[in-house]
């Protein structure tokens, strides 16, 4: 404890005394409770499940919390280093002193690697899982108008994440009995010739569900893009802004926008 | 500055469950189909996945039984450490495909059929394997995982 | 033996696909489908795809002959109800359904057959003054 206490990376604001006390204690008490001198040697047995089991508790949970990888390793080596002192303090022949200290360093060097592993896969836990909050929560499709969904398009377009815009904008479409779904793009840096693709089979599976998709927020520099890359959009309404998307999507379902005339109220009262 | 030039490893794909179904009459089709989606279940594969791996099973099916005479698929359960995925294998002792490259290209069809099947299965799914010598039969792997 | 029923709703043909089509099955439809169209004089088929999770390349085929068949009798044909995961797939598959109107449900495909109906009277009538030479 001392050891830990005293070295610099200690993250007082991460975790407090008595819990760093407590988790110190478990896994010192699982080691002596579950190792015999034979188990020291043989890193494979059995019997050292209990101890990675704690550890890569350990880990997991700092990986959770914050802490760097480094951090977390220190934990291990503190423990390393207070085992040496003991050592260095209990046995006098130099000859068994170095044997018991390598045995030791073989044993913690090993535990390091656990939680390493381990602390690896807590991160990537969490990066699966903001994975998926990224796709779900970045293709909103909202309804403008009876009939008539938008769709945002916020980043890059692959694959993947083409397939989850189209089960949602189709799913919707189903749901409001929407004949009309405008695709704006201008929150897509950049289009090539696969994101191209993508839009492309958006609009044809659209299509298929017998409503109509127009593409709005094409900036410029994509238009002259597209055209060098020779995709041909000609199928597909285009248009630069969502207001005129939308503009022509009330023609189509012919509704008309006017504005109320305040003279008509006048005369009323 | 030091540069380290790292191979990625081959990760190796394990089968987890076997089952072959034996398919020679169109009602086959059906009990085909209704495995393959029942494996794509258990292994928590979204519905559109589903549909174009059991879409793509249709249409290598219809191939079997049209041109091969009949054949077995092999449906397995595979994982590669993190995902897991369903595994399509169809044999037949058929007369074989004389010209592969002919037979992968969109519309190209030795009877009357719109020529999508193979091209299109290929498409449909992740991974794609196509063995066939005249006289020998043909051999279809299909392979979709459940994330896509 | 079973066939698939082909209902009237006023001036046109429904067709409700429930089961697998299979090479009989399909046949049969087209030969059916075909006799009815020509006597009931009947301007407009609805096929409802709504409990069909699977579409193939075969089915896409039967679909598309319906409508060239159709056509050929004066008869549109409009797809309706198909399921968002087989839109997706059809899209991937690369299957074109040419000539091939599609609409969400029953109702809307109706009013989609009844709006290319009025306009094909229009055309007829301006076809009409032109045929018509003293």
């Amino acid at each position: 404890m001392n050891n830990q206490l005293s070295d610099d990376g200690l993250r007082e604001d991460l975790i407090s005394n008595e819990d760093l006390r407590s988790q110190s204690e478990e896994l010192v008490s699982s080691l002596v409770a579950n190792l015999s001198n034979d188990d020291l040697v043989n890193l494979e047995a059995d019997s050292w499940n209990p101890v990675i089991e704690i550890l890569g508790g350990i880990a997991i949970t700092r990986a959770r919390q914050g802490f760097s990888p480094r951090e977390t390793g220190r934990f291990v080596h503190t423990l390393k280093e207070a085992l040496v002192e003991v050592l260095q303090r209990e046995i006098t022949d130099p000859k068994e002193l170095v044997k018991e200290s390598l045995k030791v360093n073989r044993v913690m060097d090993n535990l390091s690697i656990v939680t390493f592993e381990t602390f690896i896969k807590g991160r990537e836990e969490v990066i699966l899982r903001q994975t998926d909050e990224i796709a779900e929560i970045s293709t909103p499709v909202i309804r403008v108008w009876d009939g008539i969904l938008a769709l945002p398009i916020i980043g890059t377009l692959d694959s993947s994440r083409t397939q989850v815009v189209m089960e949602n904008l189709l799913q919707e479409i189903v749901a409001t009995g929407s004949s009309i779904a405008i695709l704006d793009i201008s929150g897509v840096p950049a289009v090539d010739s696969l994101v191209a693709q993508h839009l492309i089979k958006t609009v044809a599976a659209t299509r298929l569900m017998g409503a109509e998709c127009i593409i709005s927020g094409i900036r410029p520099e994509i238009a002259q893009t597209v055209v060098h890359l020779g995709i041909d959009l000609s199928n597909i309404i285009t248009k630069s802004s969502l207001a005129s998307a939308l503009a022509h999507a009330l023609k189509v379902l012919r509704l008309e926008v006017r504005k109320i005339n305040p003279n008509i109220n006048n005369n009323n009262r | 500055m030091i540069s380290v030039t790292m191979t990625k490893p081959k990760t190796m794909i394990l089968s987890l469950s076997k089952d072959t179904v034996q398919v020679y009459r169109e009602q086959d089709v059906v009990l085909l189909r209704n495995r393959v989606r029942e494996v794509a279940v258990k292994i928590k594969m979204g519905l559109v996945n589903q549909t174009k791996l059991i879409t793509a099973a249709s249409e290598l099916l219809r191939n079997m039984l049209r041109y091969g005479g009949g054949g077995t698929c092999l449906i397995e359960v595979v994982t590669r450490g993190r995902d897991n995925g369903v595994r399509l294998t169809f044999q037949d002792k058929g007369p074989g495909i004389p010209d592969l490259e002919a037979a992968m290209r969109d519309g190209f069809s030795t009877g009357k059929s719109l020529g999508l099947g193979l091209p299109g299965a290929k498409r449909l799914c992740n991974e794609f394997d196509l063995k066939s010598k005249p006289g020998e039969g043909t051999t279809v792997m299909i392979l979709k995982w459940a994330n896509g | 033996m079973d066939k698939i029923p082909i209902l009237r709703m006023g001036n046109f043909l429904l067709v409700t696909i429930q089961v697998d089509l299979y090479d009989r099955i399909a046949l049969d439809l087209e030969a059916d489908l075909v006799q009815m169209v020509n006597k009931t004089g009947s301007k407009g088929v609805l096929i409802d795809i709504s409990a069909v999770s699977i579409v193939d390349s075969f089915m896409g085929r039967i679909i598309g002959n319906i409508a060239s068949m159709s056509k050929i009798l004066d008869a549109e044909t409009v797809v309706v109800g198909m399921q968002p995961a087989v839109a997706i797939t059809l899209v991937e598959l690369g299957l074109p359904l040419k000539g091939v109107y599609t609409a969400l449900d029953v109702e809307k495909g109706m009013n989609l057959l009844r709006s290319m109906i009025v306009s094909d009277f229009g055309n007829d009538d301006e076809t009409e003054d032109d045929d018509f030479i003293p």
